[in-house]
């Protein structure tokens, strides 16, 4: 028999394309809130990017961060409400190009917060430009004969970094592909919340997410696309798993 | 009479009397001290202490704990203020109140470590894209320091704007006898985040941009009204007005009241708030001294910054006959002998106006 899941009343209406994975992670991110009572008691700090639907997308506090800076807004809220619960939404443009001095240094100093990072690859909101996560090959809008490697570096592992280099709580990379991938995913969210509320610090979920609009494909072309060509370069589950 | 304090150990102890919970900030000559001040102080208080990565995550770091009503302080120094300009600019649009300190050094780029005035027309423009005004305090002695710090905060907060002390090296570094003011008890504004939801945000859809502009031109209006604050000597019955603030401030204040003395009929106008610029002493001045034969800046740039608002305020306020000069001394403090010889070229005609 079907059962009929209710919408959380954290989300709100936010404006994704059709077939945008952002939509899924942010339904995911609010019903975790919601399972830990986490409702009133939450500050989020966005990225800029499509990042931004979340000033309408969800019914939490938030600041809006300038490009890049979450990972310092997110240290300051953080010091300044030590009970709240506090984390970052941005895309992979805002936490790993402009703003990945802010994102390692805020996991370098494993502030105890939660970053969820959507890497879709490119600049989605400004009109899919290649991006750090760009696939080697992939033609977008500043890319036009396909990612060279040689001349802009090979897409760039993060979570990997983070989970190897330093001494964060949790570290995972998720996706938005099938119902058991979304479904594991929301655990690795879970996760890192429960992390942060236990007070064991810095938490990064990476989401690898479709950008069909920008990457110029239906949304299903999309998420075959997502399956059959990033999800093997960007290896999913947990790099650093909580008390190991 | 207070203790013999240094200028930034002043500041930063002026600060945590009124009530930061968070310094963040990044080192950089002459304002250091500060922060190392506050690395020790602030944990002995309970309170916290971030050295960031860099100025950007410091003054976004401002940025995050002004967001939850709280109190806070960065300081910096000549391109460690330049790199706070996106920050300072995210909170201009937010309404979020900050207090930074520029102990000001000389120059472009990465300047040098002397005291200078060269940051004066980038702190009064606001200094980050768009259209916001800062308030800038500009003291010229330790203790003015400690209190105008002491009062930022109120300031800010009563507006919702960003407030800069600026001070220069010579201040910073310098020790004076300074009275202390009284721990402010630490609360947050009731309009702060607390993770609750209450606050609404406005519309990201369909924003009314002549609405928010116009919301933020009347606070600007207000702020321009009410926060002027400045200095006067001799306006009465001055024939050239000098107009220095800080360190100049402080020479010409002794120097105008010995050529006073001498029997000179020069006055002093010492803006204590460099934005908004005390047009209201124009206003006096047009009044009192009817013989007003020339106005002069002294400053430690390369051609006079201030000069253009003193050109501005004195054309918006009838004076717009008289003379404009400056006196500009480059870096450091300029000296007693030099500037009245240079005085002197003025009267002699050597020296010609700017406006
Ligand atoms: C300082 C600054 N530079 C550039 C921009 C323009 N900009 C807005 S969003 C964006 C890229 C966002 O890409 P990403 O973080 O991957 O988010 P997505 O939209 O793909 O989710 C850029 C370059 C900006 N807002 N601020
Ligand atoms: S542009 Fe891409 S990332 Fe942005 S909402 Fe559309 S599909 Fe999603
Ligand atoms: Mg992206």
């Amino acid at each position: 028999m079907a059962v009929e899941k209710r919408v959380p009343a954290l989300c709100n209406y936010a404006m994704f394309c059709a077939g945008c994975g952002h939509g899924v992670l942010l339904r995911l991110i609010c019903e975790c809130l919601e399972e830990l009572g986490q409702e009133k008691n939450t500050i989020a700090a966005i990225g800029v990017g499509c990042s931004c639907h979340l000033k309408s997308g969800i019914n939490v506090d938030l600041v809006q961060c300038p490009h890049g800076r979450a990972g310092a807004v997110a240290t300051g809220i953080r010091r300044a409400e030590p009970d709240k619960c506090v984390f970052t939404y941005q895309g992979d443009g805002d936490a790993y190009n402009i703003g990945i001095a802010e994102t390692l240094n805020a996991a370098y100093r494993n502030e105890n917060l939660c970053v969820f990072v959507v890497n879709n690859n490119n600049f989605g909101m400004t009109g899919g430009q290649m991006s750090w996560t760009t696939m080697e090959g992939q033609k977008t809008a500043t890319s036009p004969a396909g990612r060279d490697i040689a001349l802009t570096g090979a897409p760039i592992k993060v979570p990997e970094m983070i989970a190897h280099s330093f001494r964060p709580a949790y570290v995972a990379r998720g996706a938005v592909t099938t119902p058991a991938e979304i479904n594991r995913l929301k655990g690795y969210i879970k996760n890192a919340f429960q992390a942060q509320l236990n007070h064991e610090g810095y938490s990064m979920v990476e989401v690898l997410s479709t950008c069909p609009t920008n990457w110029g494909m239906e949304p299903l072309a999309a998420h075959q696309h997502l399956m059959e060509h990033v999800v093997p370069y960007y290896q999913l589950g947990e790099f650093k798993k909580r008390g190991e | 009479m207070g203790d013999m304090i240094k200028g930034n150990i002043a500041v930063a102890e002026a600060a945590v009397r009124a009530g930061i919970e968070v310094y963040a900030g990044y080192p950089i000559t002459p304002s250091t001290e500060v922060m190392e001040y506050l690395s020790a102080r602030l944990p002995e208080l309970g309170r916290t202490f971030i050295q960031a990565e860099s100025e950007l995550a410091a003054i976004n770091m401002v940025l995050g704990v002004s967001a939850c009503g709280r109190r806070s302080l960065t300081a910096s120094s000549g391109p460690g203020i330049s790199l706070k300009q996106e920050g300072i600019s995210y909170m201009a649009q937010m309404n979020f109140p900050a207090v930074i300190l520029n102990v000001v050094r000389w120059g472009n780029g990465l300047g040098s470590l002397d005291g200078a005035q060269t940051d004066y027309l980038r702190e009064t423009r606001g200094g980050g894209n768009g259209d916001y005004r800062n308030i800038v305090l500009c003291p010229s002695t330790v203790q003015e320091t400690v209190d105008l710090m002491y009062e930022a905060f109120d300031i800010a907060e009563k507006y919702r704007c960003i407030v800069v002390v600026m001070t220069d090296s010579g201040l910073g570094q310098m020790m004076e006898p300074c009275e202390m003011p009284p721990f402010r008890e630490i609360r947050k504004c009731s309009w702060g985040l607390d993770g609750t939801y209450q606050v609404k945000r406005p519309d990201f859809l369909g924003r009314n941009i002549p609405g928010e502009s116009d919301a933020y031109i009347r606070k600007v209006r207000e702020m321009r009204e009410n926060e002027q604050r400045w200095e006067a000597v001799g306006l009465e019955d001055a024939e050239y007005v000098f107009v220095a603030y800080g360190m100049c401030g402080r020479v010409m204040t002794g120097l105008v009241s010995e050529m006073r003395a001498a029997g000179q009929r020069v006055g002093l106008l010492r803006p204590i708030t460099a934005w908004p610029f005390p047009e209201k002493a124009f206003a006096q001045m047009r009044e009192k001294a009817p013989g007003l034969k020339g106005l002069i800046t002294v400053e430690t740039n390369g051609e006079g910054q201030m000069v253009e608002d003193v050109a501005l305020y004195a054309k918006k306020y009838g004076l717009g006959q008289v003379p404009v000069y400056a006196l500009p001394y480059v870096c450091g403090v300029p000296k007693d002998d030099v500037v009245k010889a240079d005085f002197d070229r003025i009267l002699s005609g050597e020296i010609k106006e700017v406006f």
